[in-house]
C-alpha cells in the first residue's frame, strides 16, 4: 500500500531576529529583510509524513509552498530530508493574504495535483501563531481535520489513527481518508538531512531561479528532470484573482504599534546582600510574600 | 438578529473559565452595541442540564442549546455544521471563542465555510470606527481585534469590515470573568440537532482520551517565579524551582525558554501562553518581549533579575536588581527563611 502525502510548509522570517524594517508602511511583513526559516512545527509535520513513507515504501511526498520566489529553498530543504517533489505557489497576486485567502490558494494549488490522501502542515507558523490555514484548507478541500496532532499512529483501511494534544491530556481519533493533519511542536523532531539527498538535489531550483542564475550547466535539468521544482502562478492552479491576496483577505490590519509599556518608577537594586535581604523584609512586612 | 455570539466549551457539565471570561467581555461589548448577547452549548444530554444557571448570571439573553450525546467529547464536524447553520439563520455580528485547542480547531473551519475573517489570540477587544478612504467607505462600530503580531515585536489591529459575523479568538485569562447580574433571567432556545448536523459530520471518532488535571497551576497562583532564555539552561530552572518551594509559589516561563527546553509548555506565560495576574511576579533572565509582557503586565508588583540593567521588562518592574540569577535567588532564599516566621 502507498499514499500520496503532501507537506504544506511555510518559509517564515525569523521572528527571535526582528529589526525596524520588517514591516511596510501598509502594515504587511517586508520579508526580504528578515532571515528566512522552514517554519518549525511544519518539520515536524515532515517527520510524520517521512514516518509514514518509512512503513508504506513508495508513498510519494510532495511538499507544497507558497511564497515569494526565495521559498524555494525549504523545497529544497525538504528533499534533502526525504521528499519527492516540490511545489512553489508564488504570484503578486498572492500577497498580503490573510489565512482564508492562503487557504484558498493553497486548496486549488493541491486540487491541481490531484490524488492525496494524506495533507500534513504544521499546527502553525511563528510569524501568525494563528493555526487557522490547516483548518481551513481541509474545509475548502472538504475533508475532515485532525488538529494538534503529536503522533500518525497507523494506517489501516483507509481509516487513519492520531494521538492528540489536549491542554490537559491526550485524544486517540480515528478518521477516514483522505484528511488534514495538523501536527504540534510536541511531535518528535525532524530527521536531519540526508547526505546522499543534499548532493543529489542541491541544484533542483525552480524556472525562475534557474533564469535568475544564468548556469551554465542548463542541460542537467533536461537529464534530470528530478531538479525540476515545479513553480505555479494564480492562472496554473485556475484560482480566482479576486480571492486571493489583499482582495480575498477579509480580515484588514487597521493599524501597526510600536508597543510603549507603562513605564513604573522602579527601585534599582544591587545584588548585595543587604539590597536583597531589605527588599525580601519590605515584601515580607507588607504581607505580599510569607 | 445581528446579536453578539459566544461560544461555550464545556467539559464534564461545566463551562470553561475561558467561555465565562468571553461572556463577561461580550455582555460589554453588546451593551455597547446595543445588541443581545447570545451563547452557544452543544453537548451530551447530561452535560447540558446545569448550563443555564452558569451562564444567565453573565448576562446572557439567549442561550442556544444543542443537546446530542454525539456532540460530547468535541469532534470539529458536528461542531461546525451547526454553528453555521445557527449562523446563516441568526446572521450575527461578532462570534467570540476561546483560543483553546477547541477554539483554534472549530473557529478556522466556521470562518473558511462562512467566508468570514477570523482574528487568533485577540489581548483586546474594541468597539470604533473606520474609513476606507481608498474606497470612500465609512464603517460604524467595527470590532477592533488587538493582538500582538509577528513574534511579538508589535501589536496589529485587525478589523473585518464587510464580512459578518466578526470572528475572535481569546485565550483563557486575557479577559476578566465577572458575574453581571446574579439574576439575570435569559431566554433558551432548544433546537433540533438533526436540522443542523448530518450524518457524515460524525466520521471522526475518538476511541481513546485521557484527561489528567493540571498540576501545574500558575493562572491562580497569588506568586510566580518566572524564567526566561537568560536562565540560561534547564538545570539552572532547578533555582527558580527552589525559590518558588521556599516563597510557595508557581514557576512560570517565557516562549523563548519553553523553545529553548527549559521548561514545559503549560508554564508558558504570555499571549501564546497563559495570561497571569498574581501579586508577585519574579521575573528571572525575561528580557521582556511584547508578547510576555501581555500576559504578565497586570501583575501587582513586578521584580526583574536580570544582568542587564537595559533589559526592556525592567520600564515595568517595580524592582530591578541588577545581577546573575546564580547569586540573586540564593540570597532571596537565604533571606526569606531567616525573615519569615
Amino acid at each position: 500500500m502507498t499514499f500520496n502525502i503532501i507537506v504544506l510548509a511555510k518559509q517564515v522570517p525569523d521572528t527571535r531576529n526582528v529589526g525596524k524594517d520588517a514591516m511596510k508602511a501598509d502594515g504587511t511583513v517586508n520579508r526580504a529583510a528578515l532571515p528566512a526559516i522552514f517554519n518549525p512545527e511544519d518539520l515536524n509535520a515532515m517527520e510524520q509524513a517521512l514516518g509514514i513513507k518509512d512503513r508504506f515504501p513508495g508513498s510519494k511526498i510532495t511538499v507544497l509552498t507558497m511564497g515569494p520566489g526565495r521559498a524555494a529553498e525549504i523545497l529544497r530543504e525538504g528533499l534533502f530530508r526525504g521528499a519527492d517533489d516540490g511545489v512553489l505557489l508564488t504570484d503578486r497576486a498572492f500577497a498580503g493574504a490573510d489565512t482564508l485567502a492562503t487557504s484558498y490558494a493553497l486548496s486549488m494549488a493541491i486540487r491541481k495535483l490531484g490524488k492525496f490522501d494524506i495533507i500534513v502542515s504544521g499546527r502553525q507558523a511563528i510569524d501568525g501563531d494563528t493555526a487557522q490555514v490547516g483548518p481551513q484548507v481541509a474545509e475548502k478541500l472538504g475533508i475532515p481535520q485532525i488538529t494538534y496532532a503529536e503522533n500518525i499512529e497507523k494506517i489501516e483501511n483507509g481509516t487513519i489513527t492520531v494521538k492528540r494534544r489536549l491542554e490537559n491530556g491526550v485524544e486517540v481519533v480515528e478518521c477516514p481518508l483522505p484528511v488534514v493533519v495538523t501536527v504540534n511542536g510536541s511531535a518528535r523532531a525532524c530527521r536531519p538531512r540526508n547526505a546522499k539527498l543534499l548532493l543529489k538535489y542541491k541544484h533542483a531550483k525552480t524556472i525562475t531561479e534557474r533564469q535568475a542564475e544564468n548556469i551554465d550547466y542548463i542541460d542537467i535539468y533536461s537529464s534530470r528532470p528530478y531538479l525540476n521544482l515545479t513553480e505555479w502562478s494564480v492562472d496554473d492552479v485556475e484560482a480566482d484573482k479576486v480571492q486571493c491576496g489583499l482582495s480575498g483577505s477579509p480580515t484588514k490590519v487597521k493599524k501597526i504599534e510600536n508597543v510603549v509599556f507603562q513605564a513604573k518608577e522602579s527601585r534599582r537594586l544591587s545584588d548585595d546582600d543587604a539590597d536583597i535581604e531589605e527588599l525580601i523584609k519590605e515584601l515580607i512586612d507588607s504581607h505580599t510574600i510569607g | 438578529m445581528n446579536n453578539l455570539f459566544v461560544y461555550l466549551e464545556i467539559e464534564e457539565g461545566i463551562v470553561a473559565d475561558v467561555s465565562l471570561e468571553l461572556l463577561t467581555k461580550g455582555r460589554s461589548l453588546a451593551s455597547q452595541l446595543g445588541c443581545k448577547l447570545e451563547a452557544v452549548a452543544a453537548g451530551a444530554v447530561a452535560a447540558l442540564e446545569k448550563i443555564e444557571g452558569q451562564v444567565f448570571p453573565y448576562g446572557v439573553d439567549v442561550l442556544h442549546l444543542f443537546k446530542d450525546d454525539r456532540l460530547s467529547p468535541y469532534t470539529t464536524l458536528p461542531h461546525t455544521s451547526l454553528m453555521a447553520e445557527l449562523f446563516r439563520k441568526e446572521q450575527p455580528q461578532i462570534c467570540l471563542m476561546g483560543a483553546t485547542i477547541i477554539g483554534r480547531d472549530l473557529g478556522p473551519r466556521l470562518s473558511s465555510l462562512l467566508g468570514s475573517g477570523l482574528t487568533a489570540d485577540c489581548t483586546s477587544l474594541e468597539i470604533g470606527d473606520h474609513e476606507d478612504r481608498k474606497a470612500g467607505k465609512n464603517y460604524k462600530n467595527l470590532l477592533y481585534q488587538i493582538r500582538p503580531a509577528f513574534g511579538g515585536n508589535i501589536v496589529a489591529w485587525i478589523i473585518n469590515p464587510d464580512c459578518r459575523p466578526q470572528m475572535a479568538t481569546v485565550r483563557e485569562g486575557v479577559m476578566k470573568k465577572e458575574i453581571f447580574d446574579p439574576y439575570y433571567k435569559g431566554e433558551t432556545v432548544e433546537h433540533n440537532v438533526a436540522d443542523y448536523v448530518k450524518e457524515e459530520d460524525f466520521v471522526v471518532s475518538i476511541i481513546d482520551r485521557h484527561i489528567e488535571k493540571s498540576k501545574v497551576n500558575i493562572k491562580n497562583s497569588p506568586i510566580i517565579v518566572s524564567g526566561g532564555y537568560g536562565v540560561g539552561s534547564k538545570e539552572n530552572f532547578q533555582l527558580l524551582y527552589q525559590l518558588a518551594d521556599v516563597l510557595g509559589a508557581e514557576v512560570g516561563a517565557s516562549r523563548a525558554a519553553v523553545d529553548a527546553g527549559f521548561a514545559e509548555h503549560e508554564r508558558q506565560v504570555g499571549q501564546t501562553g497563559i495570561t497571569v495576574r498574581p501579586k508577585v511576579y519574579i521575573a528571572c533572565g525575561i528580557s521582556g518581549q511584547i508578547q510576555h509582557i501581555a500576559g504578565m503586565q497586570d501583575s501587582s508588583i513586578i521584580i526583574s533579575i536580570n544582568n542587564d540593567p537595559n533589559a526592556p521588562i525592567n520600564s515595568i518592574a517595580d524592582y530591578v536588581i541588577t545581577g546573575e540569577i546564580e547569586n540573586v535567588i540564593p540570597k532571596m532564599i537565604k533571606y526569606y527563611k531567616k525573615n519569615s516566621k
